[in-house]
């Protein structure tokens, strides 16, 4: 690589990623977060072996907007591409600066930096970062010096561990556990329906409760503050049964196709539309696909520490852009941004945009009327109702395949409410309570991921060759429910609709499903994950199926730019859908920690599964209908397949994200197989039973 | 609330006696995080449906989300910050040994579960154990081979030190 790394260009000063103020500690900041997907080890592997460090003198900060650079959100399977290749070359700029003064020490002559120290090959003294750090200024930018020497690589992934875990399996760890001195409890009142606005509650009662310090009400917002959590909580519980909502809007009818779509106005782009002939002697077919609203689920409620302190707040929350919160609270708080520091504190997976920006602003609100720190925490129902859910989809696809079984056209038409409305994206203020304030900050207007990546229409554009193509993204206003980034955002209900698709146009053509994706690609490196795929699951083109046990394959490169990814899944239906085992072949380019990309491939996968064929977020005309885990089960143990991972590192290419790349393809795996156990093709998600059993009936 | 009205409920953690003056019904999870700063104990959904805040009660797994403080009285509550201390098997360096976690929020609770179970005699079998986290965890990041695998480990090592 020659070119300065986007992030590093953005925060070009090299101290801004490392420093060495502390005796044997390397200091490091990335802008990007753990969410339980391991990026802040990977990124420190990588920087202590571009520096020739222990890797345990390794300290990497929290993002804090007081000093961290700002690298936006952690999403997009984008951390490894953009920050650690900004990490890598801070620091090979870092150890350039530091072996130039070194030489002024140890004498000309190659140096060899190990554990901290340079050393020239033939003499045993040295010197260390630490000796040097006062004559070396790391103060410069990036920008100005040449391009660093990279050395590339990380130190021993094969038995490098997670630098997070030993903490969090053994006491206090995540932000739920912290206490700050005199800190106070804050709970917020919520309605059980979408479009009710709190009217009134017995204040009277509320106020004189155990331990209640403030009651917060602006507007539609109420929130309780007490000395204690089980106390606020107790104390919201009361408020609830005496509170009085308007109810402001019905909702439509929740049917399985998501037909409610249809009445909403999408926002309409044809963005691919190839000019060319098509023949005339082709066969036609059409498929229409849905995915619905699908919960984060976080195991650990949403959760943010408020403190303001003459006029300015410190906010420490779990949220995945510190930067990006910082700028949209102080919006919501009418304050300047200069007013409001944002730090990062570990919390529970999120898998995307949760209610953990939200509760931020819940913890702002209910903070800004005393002088204590005061911790929100979210209860299970809002988490599973009020959160922002994964986006529901509906794909129309149509194709021709000529007569030598190849495809002729393509067209793929995807209507989806917003994937992204994270803080930031587009003009409103996208926190829940900025909303029913007093003095209302709107949401913004429906907007979603630029393409290339894309929202709805991410991994809407084919890999394969498919002769012409239409493709179109039908943006639509948000639904009935509240939409925002889930892992994968459309690219899990595209490619469930491509790969499903491509399985029922090889039937068409007559073809195997493996041999006919083949026939239809040109980039080596998809045909070496699908090849590697199917051999390592003995894929039998000749294989029956039927009498219940089916395999099938799917295929997707994650946003056309990321990983690769194939998976055959092997599934056994009976009253129930199994997935027995699942085997992967993933190609992520360079692998900085291979144990890293195999928990987050196998996570993916037990993800996808649970999706696939379990999960839905409905309502009712009563409002929510996700309130509790009895209202939304997920995958179990029992029901874990087995999981198998090839890792194919090829030669010379960059790290690639794999925190999503097993998302759409697990789901078209496994329609696939099932199509391949019974014969019929279930095309809305999530496959369960009933879906099946008509699917059978309508034979 | 005046916390000196309530009787002090009196009973083991970690093998030291404890007395809370604290109203009876508030939950166990409550008084070891809050009142204890035993924070291992995770607060999940607080309605006994995840089992992050599992711990073990005269050696048994009980979800202290929903276990009130009046029924803990004179017994021994065991939580995740004296594990690696008890000389039992260590099952946390298990987990850590199988890297069997993505974010972590859901294992102690598991590690809770699995520890208390493998204490159990007569032995209690693989099958058994699935069943336990079957009926009483969730993890969300998708960890479970994982953690079957740490399961299989620690059934193992119980087996190696059993005559």
């Amino acid at each position: 690589m020659s070119k300065i790394p986007a992030s590093l260009a953005a925060n070009p000063q090299i101290n801004q990623w490392v420093s060495f103020e502390t005796e044997n500690i390397v200091t490091l900041r990335t802008g990007k977060v753990e969410i339980g997907q391991g990026t802040v080890t990977a990124i420190a592997a990588i920087a202590a072996k571009e520096l020739g460090v222990d890797f345990d003198s390794i300290h990497m900060v929290p993002a804090d907007t007081h000093d961290s650079p700002d690298e936006g959100y952690t999403s997009g399977s984008f951390s490894i591409e953009h920050s650690g290749s900004a990490m890598r070359w801070a620091c090979a700029l870092a150890r350039t600066l530091f072996e130039q003064q070194a030489s002024t020490v140890l004498g000309s002559g190659e140096l060899v930096v190990q554990g901290g120290i340079f050393r020239r090959a033939d003499r045993n003294e040295g010197v260390s970062y630490w000796q040097l750090a006062s004559q070396v200024n790391l103060d410069q930018s990036s920008a100005d010096l040449p391009p660093p020497e990279l050395i590339g690589g990380t130190v021993d992934h094969e038995h490098l561990k997670r630098i997070d875990l030993g903490a969090k399996l053994s006491g206090g760890a995540f932000i739920q556990d912290m206490s700050l001195p005199g800190m106070l409890y804050g709970r917020v009142l919520r309605a059980a329906h979408p479009e009710d606005r709190l009217q009134s509650f017995d204040r009277q009662t509320v106020a004189v409760l155990p331990g209640v310090v403030e009651i917060v009400e602006d507007g539609g917002f109420m929130g309780i503050v007490a000395k204690r959590d089980d106390q606020a909580l107790d104390a919201i519980k009361i408020a609830t049964k005496t509170a009085n909502w308007k109810h402001e809007r019905e909702l439509p009818p929740m049917t399985e196709a998501n037909q409610w779509m249809a009445d909403l106005t999408p926002r309409s782009t044809t963005f691919i539309a190839d000019d060319l002939p098509v023949p005339a002697a082709i066969t036609r077919h059409h498929g229409l696909y849905t995915r619905p609203y699908l919960a984060h689920a976080s195991i650990g409620p949403s959760c943010a520490i408020a403190r303001w302190n003459d006029g300015a707040l410190t906010v420490w929350t779990h949220s995945q852009g510190v930067y990006p919160l910082k700028r949209t609270l102080a919006r919501a708080l009418r304050v300047t941004p200069d007013k409001v520091r944002v730090i990062h504190v570990q919390g529970a997976g999120c898998y995307g945009h949760n209610g953990a920006d939200d509760v931020a602003l819940d913890a702002a609100l209910l903070a800004r009327g005393t002088n204590a720190p005061v911790m929100c925490l979210w209860s299970r129902a809002d988490e599973l109702s009020w959160s922002p859910l994964g986006s529901p989809m509906r794909i129309e696809l149509k194709a021709g395949v000529d007569e030598n079984g190849n495809i002729a056209e393509w067209e793929h038409a995807v209507w989806s409410p917003p994937h992204i409305s994270r803080p930031g994206f587009g003009d409103g203020v996208n926190l829940l309570a900025a909303w029913s304030l007093a003095d209302p900050h709107p949401p913004g207007p429906p907007n979603d991921a630029a393409r290339p990546y894309g929202g709805g229409d991410r991994n809407a554009v084919p890999l394969y060759k498919v002769g012409k193509r239409t493709i179109t993204h039908h943006l639509l206003p948000q639904g009935p429910l509240r939409s925002s980034a889930l892992r994968s955002l459309g690219a899990n209900g595209n490619i469930f609709a491509i790969e499903s698709f491509m399985d029922e146009l090889a039937g068409i053509a007559n073809a195997d499903p493996v041999a006919f994706r083949l026939k239809h690609l040109d980039d080596p490196r998809a045909i070496e994950v699908i090849q590697a795929a199917a051999e390592k699951a003995a894929w039998n083109s000749n294989e029956p199926g039927g009498e219940g046990l089916g395999r099938g394959i799917a295929f997707s490169r994650y946003k056309n730019v990321g990983a690769y990814f194939a998976a055959v899944a092997m599934v056994e239906v009976t009253d129930q859908v199994k997935v027995q085992r699942v085997v992967c072949a993933v190609d992520a380019g360079e692998v900085i920690h291979r144990n890293g990309i195999l928990n987050q491939i196998e996570g993916g996968v037990v993800q996808a599964v649970s999706w696939t064929l379990k999960e839905k977020v409905g309502w009712t005309p009563e409002g929510f209908a996700v309130r509790s885990w009895l209202d939304y089960p997920i995958l179990n143990f029992s029901e874990t397949p087995e999981i198998d991972t090839l890792i194919i590192e090829p030669d010379n290419q960059s790290a690639l994200g794999a925190g999503e790349c097993a998302a759409g393809p697990i789901a078209a795996a496994i329609g696939n197989a099932i199509a391949h156990a019974l014969g019929v093709r279930v095309r809305h998600l999530p496959l369960t039973p009933d879906k099946i059993e008509q699917a059978i009936n309508a034979l | 609330m005046n916390e000196s009205h309530h009787k002090p409920w009196s009973f083991k953690v970690n093998d030291t006696d404890v007395s809370l003056p604290l109203d009876g019904d508030i939950s166990l999870l409550t008084a070891l995080r809050h009142d204890l700063d035993l924070k291992g104990t995770r607060i999940g959904c607080g309605e006994g449906n995840c089992g992050a805040c599992t711990v073990l009660l005269d050696g048994r797994p009980i979800q202290s989300c929903t276990t009130p403080l009046w029924s803990v009285e004179h017994r021994d509550v065991t939580t995740i910050e004296s594990l690696a201390h008890d000389g039992g098997i260590d099952v946390p360096s298990i987990f850590l040994a199988e890297q069997a976690a993505q974010c972590g929020y859901c294992i102690n609770g598991i590690i809770m579960t699995v520890t208390g179970m493998l204490m159990q005699t007569p032995p209690v079998s693989r099958h058994e154990i699935v069943a336990a986290l079957d009926e009483r965890h969730l993890c969300r990041c998708g960890a479970h081979v994982r953690i079957l695998r740490a399961v299989d480990r620690a059934i193992a090592e119980r087996g190696a030190r059993q005559p």
